[in-house]
């Protein structure tokens, strides 16, 4: 099979194995299998994983869910489909664990909520953002957390919509993720200001821009307007580059998931300023439920939250407000507890909820601009966009997921 | 428009540059101790996060900034020395695949250790003094940087140069890239040849990733990223050839930098592409030469014996308790014993192109993948039943196994795994980016089996039958007269041809059987996994992990 050896997934098996006795009664612990790349994509999982822990030992401290401990089993898919898939098999049939979790890239998190669909079992995705895991690839046991590219496609144009950029370039990577961020961008703004026009598109490959020829590109096409996708060392490579180059100077960039802790801050003083971005500014989010978990986890670990703490957090708040209300850990008493259920965001704002209609939750972003505070990179201007807002109207969900 | 395309070509040269570096250092290594040296780029990740310790612990300015990037260069060929003389040294004499193995191997060692010094996450560096800015050529803005840059990679060139034509060493390295048994039969100290040329060529590398600081972010995946440029820069080239090297840089660099404006979706597979033309036209790359080692010291083994009677019994036990075993199993044991069946005969493939074949294959998986898409495919767009399902299995990697091996069993050696390389590479990327006929990177889901094997017992015993017939059908070709044919065409070639035998032909035959019986294994697996996506391709994940 592959070389690359699960390496990590078989400490994190053997540490939880390890912490958990063996009870499979109705009265041990309600076991979760939580799937990840944490190998593939540490800087988010790292914090993630940080998060999850604080949530379920938080949950644990309080009594856990009617006397019953929760409990994580961890597995690591290496960002490979076929791991993750052989993973839930070994967690379902030999752990034995009520659901599954977890899933970073947009294909694992499609594999695993086949998976699921297949076997029946309930799949809480946390990350994936791909639209097709509650819309066209859809199923009964799989609902999603985070807001999926299309909501965020949607929050950026309605700011890109206010500039008066005309012509506009695109570079995102060259995976589903960067191609329906594209084909969103494109689509919506088309439809808020149709005399807009697209002049250039760039599709990197995933991790192996060749920031200089990019740059070129683009600005050899004089755009008004860039939509940026790119995340990770690309981004990083690319700003670097465009600011040499001055392709940002006099132009509006509009980028994706850039304002994320875990993008921005590798850029130091070098972070772009003005663009507008969709992120997590948490330093300056100061409600109440979001200052206590912010000193909470500053407390336990030594450093600010990432935004994968708060999917984290926020995934296990789900499933444990899933839990009391199924009042046990059937497959279907779980779906009904999911579909409709409201549960609090580490964000601190307006409650979040798991729609009946197509399982997204409405879980939003903050949407602001960059700047440079301290030599480095922060979100100013930021306001929440809550996630019910930027979903297509129940017609048109309707007909984009398999109904039935 | 004319800057534009002047300044993309400049940003070309740029890329060529660094990209040559790198490459430099694998080819050197390569012409004299004939390794395929996977951890090439882990050695470039380490002089990248080691120049960004030095040079932001170091005081800035020039001499803290460039003292910084020769220090870890420096460091990084006693790194690499240290590799050569622990791990190394054991396998020169191993089959091409096992040193792609081992010293991939040190990759994943590196990956972790970095991981633990350096921590998850990207780090950039500064940029260098006195070239921090950009230039304006014809009133566009090019950095100051790249300039430098592009001046680099001849320099280093010439250096190299005169150190291969003007020393005694670089006599005696150019010497035994040339026929390194006549050197040690001069007797020049091969151990000492072998260490200081790795010591030169991980110089080279922690040079290129050091250079690297101002211009990208310092990242755990730059390691593999790097490595299979490199491997097409140095196989374009020719192996072993300096300029060649050079000539390939700039040839990829400019192809990167205008393909993009054009192509801008198939940056991925061009370098593979071309690597494909060159090969088929120009077998040994294009300033390569043939390895003149008419003489070389080449280990002949024995024929194969049949089976003694206790391996016999012991394959019969083995099969015993793969059939009576599983229905006592769970579930997921189940699964696993489908994907160990499923692996077996992966393996007998293998080991049939490999073996018997003597065609090192480095992208054997692809026929496994087409396999995999095969079924998947006719199960999802045309509704076909999953016999169907497997009957297309080998007929699609089986017309890939025409295709590809009439080209690849031309080649011999490392050229030969380079091209099925190359061909796997274009085939998964083919899969990757026709997302309406194949879902792309999200791979083909929902394809489930008959309702007769929907049982996993049920499903495990068909996926054994046919495994393992298939597996003892190679077996089969491997004594029959055919296998014989194929040996002696591995063992002798000039011998073989003279008794009238069509090595060509039999080699190609050997190729698509094998092509077949890996398309098989693949055909059977999506249906437990229920999905194929083209990170199933073993191999292809261990290349890029993306």
């Amino acid at each position: 099979m592959t070389i690359a050896l699960p390496r990590r997934a078989a400490l994190l098996g053997a540490a939880a194995t390890l912490a958990a006795p063996a009870v499979h009664a109705q009265e041990g612990p309600i076991r979760i299998g939580e799937i990840n790349s944490y190998s593939a994509q540490p800087a988010f999982l790292t914090p993630y994983r940080n998060a999850w822990m604080m949530a379920q030992d938080e949950v644990n401290a309080a009594g856990g869910i009617n006397g019953r401990r929760i409990e994580t089993v961890f597995r690591d898919d290496g960002g490979r489909p076929e791991d993750a898939v052989r993973h839930a098999g070994e967690l379902v049939n030999n752990e034995r664990v009520a659901l599954l979790s977890g899933g970073f890239l947009s294909n694992v998190g499609l594999a695993v909520a086949d998976f699921a669909n297949q076997n029946r079992r309930l799949y809480v995705a946390s990350e994936p953002l791909t639209d097709a895991l509650v819309w066209a690839r859809g199923n009964r046991f799989t609902f999603r957390l985070r807001p999926s590219t299309y909501m965020q496609c949607a929050m950026l144009v309605e700011e890109a919509a206010k500039l008066p950029a005309r012509r506009w370039a695109t570079v995102a990577p060259n995976y589903e993720y960067g191609q329906s961020a594209v084909r969103w961008f494109k689509e919506l703004l088309t439809r808020a200001k149709p005399d807009v026009q697209f002049v250039a598109e760039q599709f990197p490959a995933l991790g192996r821009i060749d920031a200089g020829a990019t740059v070129q590109a683009l600005a050899g096409a004089n755009p008004e307007g860039i939509f940026n996708v790119t995340f990770g060392a690309d981004l990083t490579n690319f700003v670097r580059q465009g600011s040499t180059r001055g392709l940002f100077e006099r132009r509006s960039v509009v980028s994706l998931l850039t304002g994320e802790p875990e993008y921005l801050d590798p850029l130091g003083d070098e972070a772009p300023e003005g663009w507008i971005v969709t992120g997590y500014p948490w330093e300056e989010l100061n409600t109440e439920g979001h200052t206590r978990f912010r000193e909470n986890y500053r407390r336990r670990f030594n450093t600010h939250p990432r935004l994968g703490s708060v999917v984290a957090y926020d995934t296990v708040s789900a499933i444990v407000g899933m839990l009391r209300k199924s009042g046990g850990t059937e497959t279907d008493a779980m779906i009904n507890a999911m579909r409709g259920l409201t549960f609090p965001t580490a964000f601190g704002e307006a409650e979040v909820e798991f729609r009946a209609i197509d399982h997204q939750s409405t879980l939003g972003a903050y949407i602001g601009r960059t700047a440079l505070r301290r030599g480095r990179g922060v979100m100013v201007d930021w306001r929440y966009a809550d996630g019910r807002n930027y979903l297509p109207t129940d017609e048109v969900v309707r007909s984009l997921r398999p109904q039935g | 428009m004319f800057e534009n395309l002047l300044v993309q070509g400049l940003s070309g040269l740029a890329s060529a540059s660094s990209l040559f570096l790198v490459a430099s250092g694998l080819t050197v290594i390569f012409g004299v101790t004939r390794i395929v040296n996977f951890a090439h780029g882990s050695l470039y990740m380490m002089g990248a996060y080691l120049s960004w310790t030095l040079v932001t612990a170091l005081p800035r300015g020039h001499l803290g900034f460039w003292g910084g990037v020769l220090v870890a260069a420096l460091i990084v060929g006693v790194i690499g020395v240290l590799i050569e003389v622990l791990l190394l040294r054991r396998i020169y004499k191993a089959p091409e695949l096992f040193q792609l193995l081992g010293t991939f191997g040190v990759v994943l060692i590196v990956q972790d250790v970095a991981l633990m010094i350096w921590g998850p996450q990207d780090l950039l560096g500064p940029r260098a003094p006195g070239l921090r800015g950009a230039v304006e050529i014809l009133g566009v803005r090019f950095p100051l940087y790249e300039l430098f840059l592009i001046g680099v990679g001849p320099l280093v060139l010439g250096l190299l140069w005169l150190l291969f034509h003007r020393t005694r060493w670089g006599t005696t390295v150019r010497a035994a890239t040339a026929d390194r048994e006549m050197v040690g039969a001069l007797g020049v100290n091969q151990r000492m040849l072998f260490t200081t040329v790795f010591f030169l060529g991980s110089v080279l590398a922690g040079l290129g990733g050091a250079l690297q600081l101002p211009r990208e972010s310092v990242n755990l995946q730059m390691d593999l990223a790097i490595i299979a440029e490199a491997f097409v820069v140095v196989v374009i080239g020719g192996l072993g050839s300096l300029p060649g090297a050079f000539l390939a840089a700039l040839l990829l660099g400019q192809l990167q930098a205008f393909g993009i404006l054009i192509f801008p979706k198939i940056t991925l597979v061009l370098a593979f592409l071309v690597m494909a033309v060159v090969l088929v036209v120009r077998p040994h790359g294009l300033l390569g030469r043939p390895p003149a080692s008419a003489h070389a010291a080449h280990v002949v083994e024995p024929p194969y014996p049949p089976a003694t009677p206790l391996v016999r019994y012991l394959g019969f036990a083995a099969l015993a308790l793969a059939v009576l075993v599983p229905p006592f199993m769970g579930e997921f044991a189940l699964i696993v014993f489908t994907e160990i069946a499923i692996m077996v005969l992966f393996a007998a493939s293998l080991h049939f192109i490999m073996g018997p074949g003597g065609m090192a294959s480095f992208g054997h998986a692809a026929y496994f993948g087409l396999g995999a898409y095969g079924a998947a495919l006719l199960a999802k767009h045309f509704a076909a039943p999953m016999e169907l399902g497997l009957f297309a299995a080998p007929l699609m990697a089986g017309f890939a196994g025409v295709v590809f091996g009439w080209f690849c069993v031309r080649l011999s050696g490392v050229y030969a795994a380079m091209l099925t390389l190359a061909f796997a590479q274009i085939a998964w990327s083919t899969a990757f980016q026709w997302v309406e006929v194949t879902g792309g990177d999200n791979g083909i889901l929902g394809v489930w089996p008959s309702a007769w094997a929907q049982p996993k017992l049920v499903y495990y015993y068909m996926a054994l039958v046919l495994c393992v017939g298939v597996t003892l059908l190679l077996r089969r070709a491997i004594f029959a007269p055919f296998g014989y044919a194929l040996r002696a065409g591995r063992d002798s070639p000039l011998r073989a041809e003279a008794i009238g035998m069509d090595g060509f032909r039999i080699r190609w035959v050997a190729f698509i059987l094998a092509a077949i019986a890996a398309g098989i294994a693949g055909g059977s697996s999506p249906m437990p996994r229920a999905a194929s996506s083209p990170p199933t391709w073993p191999f292809r994940a261990a290349w890029t992990r993306c």
